[in-house]
């Protein structure tokens, strides 16, 4: 005898059949109704985004001839011919740029500081009262979901145009993110070496310093490398709102169609990006190993 | 027995066990306090070389003060119904242009990925390119755009479209890369052609990761569409910068506190989806 598939008596197979497409039918409901919502949604975006396809198709061809146009020096010839010509004002552009990668090591050095000490009041387990996390916390928030740019734009007119306002702007933004990431990370420790200090009689600073902090270094040098990068960028763009570094340059020669300058200019900033991305992508492999990225 | 008292620890037998702890070299014993000292003195120079003083802290932090002091309390004015018009332009900006990014960068990031394109020669080119467009911020972006299709919400949909393309390239590509073998070759193996592999071995792995980024996205992209009015590209950061300039400061702080109000719904709302999505555990 041989095994057979055995097969259900009709009425039941019916009535199984019937169960499974039901619950097909659900789901394919469902998806139906998110996507006409996710349709609705994106209609009515971009009505409100002015959205204009004919002026698109109109002017596209202007981004292209745009890139032409910024890759042809005033004598006509292709940038790339004459690269002294090009990058005519490099003394000027790598000092901007020093500048720029300094506000954002000072704006990100002096914002870490600040929310390293505010992360350990602010993680659950190790914040010294409720109250107290609850108004760092939404302090933190504040920090982080203001723009920093919009930052700039206070402290230009409370501290004067030029770099400071630039810096304070980026520590108060790394203050929110940072101080975030920071408290999350006190959060996944483990607490045993915690409760061995304080079983030795050591106070709050001494259960921070003995039992958190060996356990976080690591992790908070790497976020903050991370933080670095991502505040270059930042720090590139903070001279449209006058708050000092490479972006003032840009902004002149983008507003009065110096073409060939602001290909340089951007030339200049990616590979400054690309520089500090590697460089801190090597630091942050060399510190930590290859999970250091976590 | 020794006849010393026993809360003497045995120094010089610990020494002699632990020789990697009692006689560290200088090198290493010496890199951290070094890297550190140059750290504080590199801030210190930076602090110097960007004109900071105590005399002009003092009368910037006298001077923000006052403005703050002149927020109070936050009030519109008349200009409600135009702030939130600027409110309505701005979460469009956001969720048109991530959108878009999305569905560009979906095929560009099959080809930036190792295991459907193997070749690197074709595959760093267009990885380098996706760097490159990420390496320039979206403000620049949204100026480039302006010169393009003029001022307006419109350049700003298409700044953020490209700045996001090539985020959205590289994580994709990595949500791609980082996928299951077995289901593409279980396609293979039924006599699946390398469309079907895509279509039915790799995007139900990937289609929901990709998902929640681009929930996430549109999150964060908000907050970028608030500050891009500031060189003209529409949204709410227009009108900020317009009050900011001319020191309207009870309106700028009721805008700040609608981007807040904005940024926290958007926030709660998408990873409530994202979490319909994907579930919790695949978030955290």
């Amino acid at each position: 005898m041989t095994a057979a598939v055995s097969i259900l008596p009709g009425p039941q197979l019916a009535a199984l059949n019937d169960a499974y497409r039901k619950a097909v039918a659900r789901k394919r409901m469902r998806m139906a109704v998110a996507a006409a919502v996710f349709a609705a949604a994106l209609f009515a975006a971009s009505v409100g985004a002015e959205v204009n396809l004919r002026t698109l198709f109109t002017y596209i061809g202007n981004f292209v001839s745009y890139f032409d146009r910024i890759l042809t020096l005033e004598s006509g010839a292709r940038v790339w011919t004459d690269i002294p010509e090009w990058f005519w004002g490099w003394n000027k552009w790598l000092w901007l740029l020093g500048e720029t990668i300094l506000i954002s090591y000072v704006g990100t050095l002096s914002g870490a500081i600040l929310g390293f000490g505010l992360s350990f009041v602010a993680a659950e387990n190790t914040s010294p009262s409720i109250w107290l996390r609850f108004v760092v916390r939404r302090f933190m928030e504040f920090c982080r979901t203001v723009p920093d740019i919009v930052f700039a734009l206070i402290f230009v007119i409370a501290f004067g145009l030029g770099p400071m306002a630039g810096v304070l702007a980026i520590a108060i933004h790394c203050v929110g993110a940072l101080g975030k990431q920071y408290s999350e990370m006190v959060e996944n420790i483990d607490m045993k070496p915690v409760e061995g200090v304080r079983a030795t009689g050591g106070g709050w600073v001494a259960c921070m310093r003995f039992a958190v902090l060996p356990q976080v270094t690591a992790g908070f040098a790497s976020y903050s490398l991370l933080r670095f990068e991502i505040n270059v960028r930042g720090a590139s763009v903070m001279g449209f709102v006058g708050a000092g570094g490479i972006g003032q340059e840009l902004i002149v020669a983008i507003r009065k169609f110096y073409y060939s300058d602001v290909s340089a200019i951007l030339v200049l900033i990616i590979l400054t990006v690309f520089v500090i991305d590697i460089g801190t992508g090597w630091a942050r492999q060399r510190l930590f190993g290859q999970d250091g990225r976590k | 027995m020794s006849s010393e008292p026993n809360d003497h620890p045995d120094l010089a037998g610990l020494r002699a066990r632990y020789p990697a702890i009692f006689f560290r070299p200088l090198s290493s014993r010496l890199a951290a306090p070094l890297v550190l000292l140059g750290a504080a003195a590199l801030l210190v120079v930076g602090l110097y070389l960007l004109e900071f003083s105590p005399a002009r802290m003092l009368a910037g932090l006298h001077q923000l003060v006052w403005i703050t002091l002149m927020m109070f309390p936050p009030n519109p004015g008349s200009s409600l119904p135009t702030y939130l018009a600027a409110m309505g332009e701005t979460l469009s900006i956001a969720l048109l242009g991530t959108v878009l990014a999305a569905l560009f960068a979906l095929p560009v990031s099959l080809l930036a990925a190792r295991n459907i394109v193997p070749s690197a020669i074709f595959r760093s080119p267009i990885r380098r390119f996706l760097d490159t467009i990420r390496g320039v911020d979206t403000l620049i972006w949204a100026l480039v755009w302006i010169n393009v299709v003029g001022l307006g919400p419109f350049a700003g949909v298409l700044a953020i479209a490209v700045s996001d393309f090539g985020a959205f390239g590289k994580l994709f590509s990595e949500a791609i890369e980082g996928a299951d073998k077995k289901q593409v070759e279980g396609v293979r193996a039924s006599g699946g052609n390398a469309l079907h592999e895509i279509r039915f071995g790799l995007l139900p792995q990937v289609l929901p990761v990709i998902a929640g980024q681009v929930l996430y996205f549109i999150e964060s992209n908000t907050r970028s569409a608030t500050i891009i009015g500031i060189v003209g590209a529409g949204g709410i950061g227009l009108q900020l910068a317009e009050q900011i300039r001319t020191l309207e400061w009870q309106n700028v702080s009721f805008l700040i506190l609608m981007i807040l109000v904005a940024v926290a719904a958007i926030d709660f709302i998408s990873s409530r989806l994202r979490f319909a999505i994907i579930g919790r555990r695949a978030v955290a």
